[in-house]
């Protein structure tokens, strides 16, 4: 969408008055320094996930029992026969903490946090969020959650040991007292209530934000794609987050308060437990996938020099998906026993889904139409994100047909498709974002080659992790398993390897990060050209830590 | 497939009984043993999997074209068009008219595996068919709903998931004092070289090397061949999940409930699958063992385990007979 005509306040850098470290870092009210203290958390959050999920691929790589009893073993101590009951417990804690941690204090710090908070107020020309203060207390609140989360991990949870083993989705009763009776769980629940409450806040800032401050000419219609993407994830957030905490604290007061909401000895029903979760839990995957959107739009406009195609038909698709997000969570829960009848509408109104879906990547396929395309570093994960996202997409629909999920439901066919969708789909997008923006961010600039290396390693390393999986569902390997059946072996090697793959990008990010900030290259203040034709490119690089003291006129003479 | 098993298991009459387990490197499902799975499979494997490569081929070769052809060097200058509502009401109807061609298929196949078939309607409407020499609408019905089975019933069998194992109990099949036939199925455990010990002391059992690590359990369930099953599901304490992929169901056990479904398996054989959902420690040693037996052998085994003769039950099953294939239900179309 190009801004034709801007106008800039050219005095602020001598305003540029920054407070000393600790005020700056850690009373920080300022937008961009809490993106960028959101983008170093959900870095560490994201380090130990990841290391998580790699624990995982290194237990699955061979059948057995092996790296988590050495574990717990050598590490924890346990020994004999306690020791394998204490390793299936570890198990189990693992892919419940990667779970929660990559999805909570990951992508979502990351992409709204992170992304949102730098890139909102200065592509909609504002000089700072609504709430500063919010803001703040946003973004510690979350740090406090993440590390409620580890304290969590080291608690008893139950016989077999310590930590909540009963996957991300907390069903009880496995997470009430008859599967977890120990505060790890408990611990968990005040973790995820304060992160709650922290997407919470951030979500209204979010959305005052981007309703009252933008500068002037800047309609809706013509408000960049990502604070369109931000918006949408901002009002699914609010909207399904109280749910989410009115089911924790229905389970709490169960764990604690002798209530029976989930106890069927009680009256209670453990499947209303889930009905409220994935109330909250499916428009919680749009809330990851809605930004990155945002992001992969803007790259793809950028790149190609062109304006992006059908801008409304784009950003009503977002609305029109998060809409639609409400109404189809039932889809996660085909087998426990729904009216069969029920299961047809979920079925129906999860499809219709994928036409939102299909007109974005259609768009994006036809912005670079007729384009003069450069391939730089956040192009090629734009690209990335678009392919993996189909393939992703496409698994989705396939799982939609509760005739076809009764065979592949809690198989990895279904872990499969969401990494395909998340971990392809969002990292890719947070990447995308990383390398799109690290120059405006940090005023320095990035290795190309370090870039464009790490992108072919995470793009081959995943999919030789993630595509073997969906042969390894439709065999029948049933999810959250620690061993399983000799048959299922061949792919099993085949994912770790993957993730070893994976592991060396990893690292490629890390050197190409640590790169750029030893040979400190001068960022420019804009390094794309006339592609980059929304706001933050007309600021310096870094921009200044006061912007836009005099709000920019934004006028429309050729139209997008 | 069940013509390929007929005819195969006709070739080889001696050979071990068919079983369904995974197979190292294997890229889609396991084979079908129920009109259920066989239903799923065509949906996927012939409907919908074309659907979404050709999706998936379409948009990838779209991206390599507009790579190829509208890069920086083929193409220097951008256009600047960013509109074209005829592209964008082709783009949003062309999807939704394939959703719906899915949908066509996804609801019969839904309805026909989720809803429990009333016998006493199979019956009268093949009869029906029959009485008015409609031949060719018998046969097609008679794909999909066995007239010869809807005749003898149901077999009813529940299925409890306790933390971590699965207790089966058959309400129709009593002893004496009329307490129903129940039994405890626990995982065979391959894990260390006590275990062997363990279970051979136990069970007095030679077969230890043979049994499948993780699939194979202790006593497994029983039923005969060519004949209605209805499963409930239910549990004692976490939910558990029933499933057999051979068979194409899965059905939650959800403490507080009772679930139900069906199939119905025409091939003798041994049939496996795992619990499916997280139930604790030893969610991946709870397996499922469906032991399909022809009417008679089930019927012994049944006395015996009535009799409280588990290890004499468990050897009367351990060599399933084959079925004469002109018997078989799929003989019948």
């Amino acid at each position: 969408m190009p801004m034709d005509e801007i106008a800039l306040d050219h005095h602020h850098d001598a305003h540029d008055h920054k407070p000393g470290f600790f005020k700056r870092w850690f009373l920080s009210t300022n937008h961009k320094d809490i993106g960028t203290l959101y983008l170093i958390f959900a870095m560490c959050a994201g380090v130990v996930g990841y290391t998580l999920s790699g624990l995982i691929r290194w237990e699955l790589a061979e059948p057995g029992i092996g790296p988590m009893l050495w574990i717990v073993e050598h590490l924890q101590g346990v020994q004999g026969d306690a020791a394998i009951t204490h390793a299936k417990q570890f198990y189990n804690t693992v892919i419940t903490y990667h779970g929660l941690i990559m999805i909570f204090f990951m992508v979502m710090p990351a992409l709204i946090g992170g992304f949102g908070n730098w890139f909102v107020p200065l592509m909609i020309g504002a000089p700072d969020m609504a709430f500063p203060r919010m803001n703040n207390i946003s973004f510690w609140m979350t740090v406090a959650a993440f590390v409620l989360a580890c304290i969590s991990m080291t608690v008893p949870g139950n016989s077999a040991g310590n930590g909540f083993g009963g996957g991300w989705v907390l069903y009880p009763p496995l997470s009430s007292t008859t599967g977890h009776p120990g505060p790890a769980m408990d611990v968990l629940i005040l973790s995820l209530h304060t992160a709650g409450i922290a997407s919470i806040l951030g979500a209204i800032n979010f959305i005052v934000t981007i309703l009252n401050m933008r500068a002037p000419g800047m309609t809706m219609h013509k408000m960049p794609l990502f604070a369109w993407g931000v918006l949408v994830t901002a009002v699914l957030l609010l909207l399904s987050l109280p749910v989410l905490a009115g089911a924790l604290t229905m389970l709490l007061t169960d764990r604690n308060f002798g209530s029976q909401f989930f106890n069927p000895a009680g009256g209670g029903d453990p499947v209303m437990f889930q009905h409220l979760f994935w109330f909250f839990g499916h428009p919680e995957v749009y809330i990851m996938i809605l930004p990155a959107f945002g992001i992969v739009s803007h790259i793809v406009s950028t790149f190609s020099k062109k304006p992006i195609f059908g801008y409304l038909g784009m950003a009503y698709a977002m609305v029109s998906i998060g809409v639609i997000g409400f109404v189809v969570w039932a889809h996660h829960m085909y087998t426990v026993g729904m009216n069969v009848d029920l299961k047809a509408y979920f079925i129906a109104a999860t499809m219709v889904i994928a036409v939102p879906t299909g007109i974005k990547i259609f768009s994006w396929i036809a912005t670079m139409w007729g384009g003069s395309m450069e391939f730089k570093v956040p192009m090629l994960w734009a690209i990335g994100f678009i392919f993996l996202f189909t393939v992703g997409g496409v698994t989705g629909v396939v799982l939609a047909n509760a005739g076809i999920d009764h065979a592949l439901h809690d198989t990895y066919y279904v872990v499969a498709h969401f990494h395909y969708v998340l971990s392809l789909g969002a990292v890719f997008g947070l990447f995308a974002g990383w390398y799109y923006w690290f120059e405006k961010m940090f005023g320095i600039k990035y290795n190309g080659f370090l870039g464009g290396l790490h992108f072919w390693l995470m793009f081959v390393g995943s999919n030789v992790l993630f595509f073997p999986q969906h042969f390894l569902g439709l065999q029948g390997m049933p999810r959250r398993y620690i061993d399983y059946a000799d048959g299922f072996h061949t792919w099993h090697f085949v994912s770790s390897i993957g993730y070893a793959i994976t592991l060396v990008g990893t690292l490629v990010f890390f050197i190409g990060l640590i790169e750029a900030v030893v040979r400190r290259r001068k960022g420019e203040a804009n390094p794309w050209g006339e592609g980059a034709t929304t706001l933050e490119w007309t600021l310096p690089s870094p921009p200044p830590f006061h912007q836009f003291n005099e709000l920019p006129h934004v006028t429309n003479k050729g139209g997008h | 497939m069940r013509h390929f098993f007929a005819a195969l298991c006709a070739s080889i009459l001696a050979a071990p009984a068919f079983a369904a387990i995974p197979h190292d490197g294997a890229l889609g499902f396991q084979p079908a043993a129920t009109r259920i799975a066989e239903r799923i499979h065509f949906f996927h494997n012939d409907y919908v999997l074309w659907i979404i490569t050709a999706i998936t081929i379409f948009v990838s070769v779209l991206l390599v074209w507009v790579m190829v052809r509208y890069n920086r060097k083929s193409n220097p200058v951008s256009r600047k068009f960013s509109h074209n509502s005829l592209i964008e009401v082709i783009w949003t109807i062309v999807p939704a008219l394939i959703l719906v061609a899915i949908a066509g298929l996804s609801f019969p196949n839904l309805y026909y595996q989720d809803v429990v078939p009333n016998l006493d309607k199979i019956k009268t409407e093949s009869a029906e068919l029959l009485a008015d020499g409609k031949s060719a609408e018998y046969e097609r019905y008679t794909k999909n709903y066995f007239p010869d089975a809807a005749e003898k019933g149901f077999i009813n069998v529940k299925a409890q998931g306790n933390q971590w194992n699965w207790t089966y109990s058959y309400p129709d099949i009593v002893d004496a004092d009329g307490v129903a036939l129940e039994f405890v199925s626990n995982a065979v455990h391959k894990g260390t070289p006590e275990d062997k010990q363990k279970y051979q002391d136990s069970t007095g059992r030679t077969n230890y090397d043979s049994l499948p690590r993780n699939l194979a359990v202790d006593y497994p369930m029983v039923i005969p061949a060519g004949r209605y099953i209805r499963y409930y599901t239910a549990a004692a304490d976490v939910i558990h999940s029933w499933t057999v992929p051979a068979f194409g169901v899965k059905t939650d056990a959800v403490p507080g409930r009772l679930n139900e479904g069906w199939f119905l398996v025409d091939e003798p054989g041994v049939y496996y699958g795992q619990c499916s959902e997280l139930c604790g420690i030893d969610h991946a040693y709870m397996p499922i063992e469906v032991r399909v037996v022809p009417q008679a052998q089930f019927d012994q085994w049944a006395q015996l385990m009535l009799a409280g003769d588990y290890e004499g039950a468990y050897s009367a099953v351990q060599t399933i007979a084959a079925i004469e294939p002109s018997t078989k239900l799929a003989a019948n179309h």
